[in-house]
Formats: C-alpha cells, structure tokens, sequence
C-alpha cells in the first residue's frame, strides 16, 4: 500500500477511538449480499519497478509519430513544446490542486485561468473567453448549443467541410434534443472546391437557422471567407461560429474582426503534447452579450474586503452547481492544467513567435506541396489558398500502402481520408508544422516519388 | 517575503521586443505571403505580451505558491477525493513513447497504447461489475451525459418513449444539468430524514415515462444506501434503467460492485478515485461502464482485441456515435491504468478501507462540536453542520472554511449538499496520517470557539481576504483591459 501511510498501530488507534472492532465494521451499513464474495479479478499489485518496466515495455510497442516526421494533423499537431510549458505545468501547486472554489487557497490558479481569458481574447480578437472546455469537438457542441438558447432557433447549419469529428459529435448531442442539423455541402472534389459559397449558403438559411458552424481554415486545410459568410448569416439572424487553428492566428486576420458571434478552437497545438488525441484543450471565446449563456467556468477580477486586486470564479449562477437542470451546461471539471500551458506557450511566443511560427507552417506547407506535385506521383485535391495543411490524391491508388511503406523510415506522410470521405479513398490529408525541415520533407517527397 | 512584482498580471509585465523563443530560420525557399494567401486574410500579430523566459518562470512559481494543493496541504474538499498523485505515474505517462502519438497513427505502431486503453476498459468493467467500458468521456459529467445518450440508444431502439430522469434531491448538480443536455425531462425524488432515498417517493413518480434513476452510492451525505438493491427493482420493473454516479467509489473498491448491487451503468472519475491529478480543474476523464445489453450502444470506437493485435473498432452500427474528436484524455487514463496496477485487487480495497477508516475517525472526533446529522458512521466522507453555530453565534460554514485556510488547512465542501443547512462536507481519503487528521480536529475545534469577528474576517494570512463576489458578478471583468 504505497500511498496509505496509516501504519497498523495507527489503525487500531483509530478503530479504538471510534468504538469499532475492526475496519470489517465500519462497511455494516453495506448489507451483506451486497458485496463482493471474492477478490477483483485484476492483475496483481506491481512495486514500481516492475511498473516500471512494464509501462517501458508497452510504450516501446509504439512507434510515436513526434519521434519520427509526422505529417498528420486532422485537429492533432506536432508543434514544439517549448521547456517553460512543461516546467511550469509540472509545479505541483498547480497540477494537484482543484477548481478554485476558495479563492484565498487558490489566487495562482485564478490569476492563471484570468490570464488564460485574456490571452485568449487577445488571440481570437473576441469580448470574452472562458477558462476551458475538454477539447476542440466540445467547445463546438457547446458553441452551438449557445447560439440555440440564444437566438430560441433550433435549427443548426453545419458546413461538410467542417472536422468530421465535430460533426459526428455534435450529431450525437442533439440526436436527442427537438433540433435539425442541417448539412451544406461545400466539398466538391471534381470540382477541386471544398470552401463555402456565401451564395450558397444564403439560400439554406431562413428565420429558423440558430447558427452556422464554419471551421476556417477548413478540415482541409482551405481557408473561408469568413467576412463573407457572416455577413449573410447575419442577414437571416443566425449567428457564425468559427472552429479556428488557435496557430493561424499567429498569421490570419482575427475573428473578432470577421463578424463571427462565437470562436472554438482545439487548443492543442499550443504547448500541448499530442498523446493519441487526448487531453486537448476546448477554447470558446465569444462576443460580449453572450457571456452570461457562456458554458463552464468563468474567472472574474473582483477585489478583496482591503480593496486588493483579486480573483474569483465568477457568473456561477450560469452553472451546473447552483442552477441544476436549468445551467447553460453540465460541464463542472474542464481542462484547467491544460490552459495552463497555452497561458505559458502564448506569453512565452508572444506576438512575433506565433507570426514566425505561423509563418514557418506556411511556407513549409507551401514548399512540401509544391514538391509532392512536382514528383507526378500525387496531385492536388483542392485549389483554394491554404494555410498548413492539404490534401492530396495518390495516383493509383491507396495511400495506405504509402503510409504503411513509409513506417520503417519513422515517415508520418498523412492521414487518409476514406475513413470519412469514401469518395477520397485515394487522397490523404498532409500537415506540415515549424517542426518539419527541409530535409523531412525532401524524405518524404523522394518516399512519395519511390512508392 | 512574497515577491508582489513577479505576480502582476503577464500583460503588465510586459516589455516591447521580449521573446522566450527563438524560431528557426525558414530553412525552404520563402515564398511572398501575398502569393500563397488572399488580399485580406492576414492581419497584424496578435497583441500577446512580451516576455523573457526568466519573467515567465518567476511570474509563474510566485504563482503557484499562492495555492494550496494536494502536494503541500491537506485538502479534505468532499465528494472531489483529493488524495495524493503518485508521482511514477506522472513519470510513466510522460515518456516519449505516450506524448508523442498522434490519433490518426496506423494501428501497427499503437500497439502498445491500444493495449493500455483495451487493458483500461476490461478493468474498469471488472471494477464495476459492469462488463461493456467506453472511454471516451473527458470528464465525470461528460461520462453522465454518454451514459444517458446512451441509455435513450437503447430505449429508441427498442421502441420505448422514456423521457423523464429521476434524481434524489441529494444529487450533485450535474446530475440534472447532464439530464437536460441529453434531451430529458427531470423530476426530484425526496430523502427520508435519515438520509436515504425516499422509497413511497421513488415509487409514487416512477411509470412508463421514467428512463433512468440516477443515484450516487455512496451518497453526497457519505452513506451507503442499503436500499439499492430494492430500488433497483423497482425502477427495473417499471423498465428503467438505474445510474450510478460514481463520484463516491473510493468507499467502496473491492468491497460492492455497482453492477452487483443492480446498477445498469456507472461512470467512474479517474482524478477522484484512481488518483490522477487534478489540475487546478482538469483534465480528468469519465469512463462509463455500462451492463452487456447497453453495451453496443455506446460511444464509437471502442477498444477491441483480435488475438494478440488490438484496434479501434468502429464497426458498432447501434452505437450513439461520438461524444468527443479522437479516443479520450489518454494521458490520464495511462495515470490511472498505473494507479490500478500498483495496487492490484488488494490494494484497491485496502485504497477504500483506510478512506473509509480515515473519514470516521475524522467524523468521531469532529460530531462533538460540529453535529453530524446523519448518524454516527459513514463511508468514505462526513458532512457536518455549522446551522448551530450560525444561530447561537452567527458563524456560518464559510467563516470556517476561510479561518481554516489560516491554520494551513484547505477548506472542505461547504453548502453541499443542500439538504443540509451550513453543510461542511468533508472527505480525508486514504493518503492522510492520523497525525494530519487529529490536527485538522484540533484546528477546527479552535475555530469553534474563536471569536465571530475574527472568524468573519478570515482568512488573515493569505495575500487576499474575502473577494467581492457581488461585484464580480455585477459588474464582470473577465480579461485585461489595460493600464489603469
């Protein structure tokens, strides 16, 4: 029992002082053939040693892509995690303590969470932010579960160009709520089309559209035009929920300045390890009349009974805790060490490390693009401007016979898109981030070319 | 000898031309921005402050030490198991071989972590005597919500129009906020006096409509209600379902099984019982255990195993789909798979026993002079009540919750649950001395006799005292506006 330091005596102490004979006696009010006969059926208790040598042993049966040079990306990057992140998420004052329900025990948390929101502000160019959600997927569903309360419309427009997995989770929240998903299709791959027609989109929308879920730039990797597209989601009373790349930003005009209500990110990619998809980090950032409907916690700025400058969890009367079934959300735990480390990626980038790096996953994207269609092995799927990612169509055939090739040489080249695009089973989806050199990516042009 | 200069807000400390990185040169050639990106789609940096990587460290380890955590304190907040957060498992989980797997990797070189995760789901099935495990969920109130999808799966599917969810007056506020966003209606049950679930009540509201019965066993109030198996019934024969919140399960490892004692589905919080950190508010994760016939409903993919080869199988037409992007908060899952396997089956229950141990020594020395309601026993958690106090001498739980910051002790759950007036709900676990527990005794028995001026100005030995929550909720200031 190595993290129970009660010592034999200690408990006979105990039960002494409390009057029981044994430990046995204090689960009486368990009625006996309500317990288990036996013993779980699990693994024997391991010392750390062996622990040890058994995590080694089973991490070294994966081949992890951040070692070698990934190209994926879908909403998951391999971006550089710079040793301040992990140094300050690895203070225990931070990492072991909880929500800041008592705001005198937990001011670093606070002021650490308010500076998330702001930073985040900052980043999106919206009012407000909150301070977390799980991931990218959820700040979605809980974006547009905002726009439903807000507008008291219920249907939702979704455009197919939008992550899959966003799409298929916000399906499954509403599946069984009075609401409409309705899909625009933008994604055309004859037509090498995948963004949004404002036009098109116009006429889907009517007096009963709540909102409209743009991701910009696109599952693709193809940007918006997102001033466009809100100014006719507007024009119908909905609102534009944008799902961003938080590193774009670093490069691309701000939402805040686009006309969109609501901004969702995954934000992952901000000092965050990849670790098979999870824990991410949700951002919901919003326009100022919406906050009071905002989901999750929210860190005000308040001062103290000596007039000091503070911080409290704040507008809880918007949760769970305290209005039950009626609360904007039932989200109580969200991703707090995880904003965390995008307040201590962000400051440590600053305004010019998130332009060059945004500018670096540009011009390696550019680069690694025009160097695969040089090989003749594979082409372009869509035309529209990109930022870090694109998709592309392996001639004759499959890409998973690339992918599998290029394992032995630790080469990521993609993610195939058949999985959700069965008329794209020939195409894959390729990322290139900061991380990626030159020489990588001249790997990966001479593997494509050999395959 | 706090250093107030370090702790001013980043953006204040901010000086023009600081950087804590340095990119690399673009080492392909550059191409212009114009030329790769439309007129118009680029805008200036973001306005993000500028800092040295000495600044950062400083203004974020003064920080920290403005908290009180696991690591440096007793932290006895009820109902969130705040126990110790071995320190192999943060070792463990942060190898290379785990932080850097990308989710759409080819299932040939995630052997190893498909394995853990396949491991993850048959031991929590175990665990909870429930055999079908998703882990998708990121969080407790997540995994409600899945299961509750997941149940109205199941009753679409098999025909039956069941919308109401009922849930004891006891119950954690997700309960009902996780039945709402699922699309249910939901509709109170009553505690008997002592404590327990109100059976006439339960019945009275039970019927055709009645989808699911969610309880948390051991309860908010830290009993067992011996009732379950009865409730069960009579929640199954009007062909509901019953849901176990797990929140509670560090009483009771090893020792009942939800799926026993006739749970149908179940979450479990790996950051309350399988000890992963908490972070300051997450990330955790909210796996869900559900009985056989629930089980092809579930969240997609699920973990499958074919001979020695492991994949995610997608393959599940019945399933509800997803509740979230990729497989789940892996990272604390790898935490808890640790924790399981350090204590084997019976470490686990030895886990429950010393945290049912510690919360009745606790409770037999606190019922003297802080009166515990609920009767002289308890599982793994107490909730005492200041109400005595409050009218005799108008100290309410909240003055000594913050007086107990001051004698180095984080305060417990206070005003939960709401069936108890100036409730004080606390939780030791497992990880705490006797020697810790008779201090906290002895400080709460100080405060109880201190004088009410004293205790209404508390706490007096942190930076700040007693934020004005009426003005931050009044007037809200949620980021930073700028100098002055």
């Amino acid at each position: 029992m190595p993290y129970a330091p009660t010592t034999t005596e200690e408990q006979q102490a105990m039960l002494k002082a409390i009057g029981a004979k044994d430990i046995e006696e204090l689960f009486a009010m368990i009625p006996g053939e309500l317990r288990m006969d036996g013993e779980l059926q699990l693994p024997a208790a391991m010392g750390e040693m062996e622990l040890s040598a058994r995590m080694s042993d089973l991490a070294g049966k994966n081949l992890p892509a951040g070692s070698g040079a990934c190209f994926l990306g879908g909403g998951c990057y391999d971006h550089f995690v710079p040793a301040v992140v992990d140094f300050v998420a690895s203070r225990s004052e931070f990492y072991t303590a909880y929500t800041p329900y008592q705001a005198e025990a937990s001011q670093g948390s606070l002021q650490a969470f308010f500076e998330y929101q702001t930073l985040v502000t900052q980043l999106t160019g919206m009012d407000v932010s909150n301070a977390s959600l799980y991931d990218g997927a959820g700040a979605a569903v809980e974006a547009v579960l905002m726009a439903i309360n807000a507008t008291r419309r219920d249907k939702v427009v979704v455009l197919d160009s939008v992550h899959p997995e966003y799409i298929q989770t916000l399906g499954t929240y509403l599946t069984n709520v009075k609401t409409t998903i309705k899909t625009l299709v933008t994604v055309n791959p004859d037509a090498k089309q995948c963004a949004a027609s404002p036009a098109a989109l116009a006429d889907i929308l009517n007096k009963e559209t709540a909102c409209v879920l743009v991701q910009h730039p696109n599952f693709f990797g193809c940007l918006e035009d997102v001033e466009a597209l809100a100014e006719v989601t507007h024009a119908a009373g909905a609102l534009l929920i944008l799902a961003v790349n938080p590193v774009s930003l670093g490069l691309l005009k701000r939402p805040g300045q686009c006309g969109v209500d609501i901004v969702v990110a995954e934000g992952q990619p901000l000092g965050i390890p990849m670790t098979f998809g999870g824990p991410g980090l949700g951002i919901i950032a919003c326009s100022e009349k919406f906050v009071r409907r905002m989901p999750g916690r929210l860190v005000g700025q308040t001062v103290d009974r000596r007039g000091r400058r503070c911080w409290v969890l704040t507008l809880q009367t918007r949760e769970q805790h305290i209005r039950r079934e009626k609360a904007t959300s039932n989200i109580c735990t969200n991703q707090g060490l995880m904003a965390l480390r995008a307040s201590v990626f962000l400051a440590a980038m600053g305004p010019m490390g998130m332009r060059q790096m945004a500018e670096l996953c540009l011009q390696k994207a550019h680069y690694a693009l025009d160097e695969l269609i040089n090989t003749g092995a594979v082409s372009r799927v869509f035309e529209q401007p990109f930022f870090n990612e694109f998709a592309v169509r392996v001639k004759g055939g499959d890409p998973q016979k690339l992918i599998d090739a290029a394992v032995t040489g630790n080469i990521f080249p993609g993610v195939p898109l058949g999985r959700w695009y069965p008329e794209m089973n020939d195409c894959m989806l390729v990322a290139v981030t900061e991380k990626r050199t030159k020489m990588e990516i001249d790997m990966l042009v001479e593997l494509v070319k050999k395959t | 000898m706090r250093n107030q200069q370090t702790t001013e807000l980043l953006f204040e400390q901010s000086r023009a031309g600081s950087c804590a990185v340095h990119m690399p040169e673009c080492d392909v050639p550059a191409r212009s921005l114009e030329d790769m990106l439309p007129e118009g789609a680029t805008g200036s940096p973001p306005p993000l402050p500028e800092l040295s990587e000495p600044d950062l460290v400083r203004h974020y380890v003064n920080l920290s030490t403005q908290n009180m955590s696991v690591d440096t304190h007793f932290y006895p907040l009820g109902s969130c198991t705040m126990k110790y957060n071995p320190k192999r498992n943060e070792r463990l989980a942060s190898d290379a071989g785990w932080l850097g797997l990308h989710p759409y990797q080819p299932e040939s070189t995630v052997q190893g972590v498909l394995q853990v995760l396949w491991e993850c789901q048959e031991m929590l099935g175990e665990i909870a005597g429930l055999p079908a495990v998703s882990l998708q969920p990121a969080a407790g109130a997540h995994g409600e919500m899945t299961a509750l999808l997941t149940a109205a799966g199941y009753f679409n599917d098999t025909g039956q129009r069941r919308d109401v969810v009922l849930i004891p007056d006891q119950a954690h506020g997700t309960n009902p906020a996780s039945a709402a966003v699922a699309g249910f209606r939901t509709v109170e049950v009553k505690s008997t006096p002592e404590g327990f679930v109100d059976l006439d009540d339960l019945e009275s509201k039970l019927d055709e409509k009645t989808a699911v019965f969610m309880i948390t066993n051991p309860n908010t109030l830290g009993l067992f209600d011996g009732q379950i198996a009865r409730i069960a019934e009579l929640v199954h024969e009007a062909g509901g379902l019953v849901y176990l919140d797990g929140a509670n399960m560090n009483a009771i490892l090893g020792i009942a099984r939800p799926g026993d004692f006739g749970a149908d589905m179940m979450h479990f919080n790996p950051h309350k019982t399988f000890s992963t950190p908490h972070g300051g508010g997450g990330p955790g994760a909210g796996p869900i255990a559900v009985a056989e016939k629930l089980g092809p409903y579930l969240p997609r993919p699920v973990i499958a195993r074919d001979g020695e080869t492991y994949k995610l199988d997608f393959d599940r037409p019945k399933s509800i789909g997803r509740v979230r992007s990729f497989v789940g908060n892996v990272g604390v899952l790898l935490r808890m798979y640790c924790y399981i396997l350090t204590h084997g089956p019976d470490g686990l229950r030895r886990v429950s026993e010393n945290a049912v141990l510690n919360a009745n020594y606790l409770l037999n020395r606190v019922k003297h002079f802080l009166p515990v309601q609920y009767g002289d026993r308890c599982t793994h958690e107490f909730v005492a009540t200041a109400g005595e106090l409050r009218d005799r001498r108008g100290i309410s739980a909240m003055d000594i919750a913050k007086r107990l910051i001051d004698y180095g002790f984080h305060a417990p759950t206070v005003y939960f649950p709401l069936i108890v007036r100036e409730a004080m709900m606390i939780e030791p676990t497992e990880s705490e001395t006797k020697a810790t527990l008779d201090a906290f005794a002895e400080a709460l028995f100080r405060i109880t006799e201190e004088p009410e001026d004293l205790l209404h100005e508390a706490p007096h030995s942190t930076t700040v005292s007693r934020p004005d929550e009426v003005l931050a909720a009044r007037k809200p200031v949620l980021k930073w506006k700028g100098e002055g």
